[in-house]
């Protein structure tokens, strides 16, 4: 859901890109945090807990909380809160502490 | 290994105010912060900043941030944007990481201005996603122009829960209710006045009882409090809602003056663990000063000033500023007369007792 009119701000949006997330493609703004493109598309569960593998978002949005670490191409534990989208990235939802040794 | 006079971590009102002032004594200053833009969290804040002139009253915060930048690139400060500090060694070394390298600085004096961070609140299922800091919200919203869901709750009646509210609206979302445990309206009346003439109920002595939801925030039950701050059974209420805002407070991100061995204190008027500092924003540990959030947390108006005395002070040590007593004073005088009133009765009340804390090395 972007905003369209605001009574202030004006939002100029980067070049439209594609990338992945889980098995489906969708559409974000290059530059823009992971996460922005992700609540766009309706998206607000990020990971899952270690212990009880609760369902987690993000809290913090400026990179301080690590609520909304993901598995960005391969690699673990990335704030998408923070980490910019490109295209062709594979986004996907972390379980747990997330494997460093795994090659995808 | 590099070298400067002056290092600057985070680059908020107070890491560009510190800076801005270092730099124009004549002090080469670097400045990093972590992420791509400057301004800290200024750059989410759309609404009019109060207070005097020097504080940048009537302008808005998105538009301080544009200034302060302007001011420190004038001045020549080197900024280093997307270059987070990672540690702070005893031989004075600080290691930063730039696009996955590591960098070695030595400086000759050091600005701690990270910031603080949002604190949360116990209730059932407070993990659930779509429960944020007002913060994220805001940065959500103002900086990134995504709407973060369709109906939201505010906790907390302070300054941020109140101009959140508002922003909420702004961008389209239906805000529920205002709840605020404390028996009355903590931010300004300016804001509240606002939030109440768009028919939003601000709910004091009030509090979460539970968030409730599958896989994602679908709901909150709240609860009147009594004069202990206890749930009273029979009052609750369940509000619809896909976004919760926790707006409970703020806490200073220290780690690096904690890694740096600054004597440190908790003071909660000042929102938790601080370093300890002098009249000039200098820590335990000489040659590192504190200033904005991670001194105390405060307004981003004071922010700057905390700012300018820590920058015009680590200059004069270095042997610059020589008009040090006089201008010194005269920001000193600055902040004082920001503090007063009933709104600064917390802050000096915190630092008073910071103050009393007893002085390092005497002991």
């Amino acid at each position: 859901m972007r905003i369209k009119d605001h009574p202030i701000l004006d939002f100029p949006q980067g070049k439209k890109v594609t990338f992945y997330f889980e098995d489906q493609v969708l559409e974000g703004y290059e530059g823009e945090p992971i996460a922005a493109a992700l609540h766009d598309a309706g998206i607000r569960v990020l990971r899952e807990s270690q212990v009880l593998h609760r369902p987690r978002g993000f809290f913090c949005a400026i990179g301080n909380c690590s609520s909304c670490l993901m598995v960005v191409d391969g690699v673990p534990n990335v704030r998408v809160c923070v980490e910019k989208l490109r295209a062709g990235m594979t986004v996907r939802r972390q379980k747990g502490k997330g494997d460093l040794f795994a090659s995808n | 290994m590099r070298q400067t006079n002056v290092l600057v971590i985070g680059g908020g009102p107070a890491g560009l105010s510190a800076a801005t002032a270092a730099a124009q004594c004549g002090a080469r200053v670097i400045l990093v912060d972590s992420s791509s833009r400057l301004g800290g969290q200024l750059i989410k804040q759309t609404h009019k900043f109060f207070g005097s002139r020097e504080q940048r009253a009537g302008t808005r915060g998105i538009e301080i941030a544009r200034l302060l930048q302007e001011e420190a690139e004038a001045a020549r400060v080197e900024i280093l944007p997307e270059t987070a500090a990672l540690g702070l060694y005893s031989d004075g070394v600080v290691t930063l990481e730039k696009n996955e390298r590591l960098i070695k600085l030595k400086p000759e004096r050091l600005v701690v201005a990270t910031g603080a961070s949002e604190k949360t609140l116990a209730f059932a299922n407070n993990d659930l996603p779509g429960i944020y800091g007002a913060g994220a919200v805001q940065t959500l919203m103002n900086v990134h122009g995504v709407r973060p869901g369709q109906r939201a709750v505010m906790v907390g009646a302070g300054n941020i829960g109140l101009i959140v509210s508002y922003q909420l609206c702004q961008a389209g979302v239906e805000v529920a209710a205002v709840v605020e445990a404390a028996p009355s309206i903590g931010g300004y009346a300016v804001h509240a006045s606002k939030i109440r003439r768009l028919g939003i109920p601000i709910l004091t002595s009030y509090s979460i009882k539970a968030a409730h939801g599958g896989e994602t925030l679908e709901g909150v039950t709240v609860w009147q409090l009594n004069e202990k701050w206890q749930g009273i059974p029979g009052t609750e209420q369940v509000l619809a809602a896909d976004i919760l805002c926790l707006a409970v407070g703020l806490t200073p991100l220290t780690e690096l003056l904690w890694q740096a061995g600054c004597q440190m204190e908790y003071i909660p008027e000042l929102g938790g663990h601080v370093p300890w500092y002098d009249e000039n924003q200098q820590t335990s540990v000489p040659g590192i000063y504190v200033a904005g959030d991670a001194a105390a947390v405060e307004e981003a108006s004071s922010a700057m000033v905390t700012g300018k005395l820590a920058g015009l002070a680590s200059a004069h040590s270095l042997g610059l500023c020589p008009d040090f007593p006089v201008l010194g004073e005269k920001v000193r005088q600055e902040l004082t007369q920001l503090r007063a009133g009933p709104t600064g009765e917390k802050i000096r009340k915190g630092l008073g007792k910071l103050r009393a804390r007893s002085r390092p090395g005497a002991m």
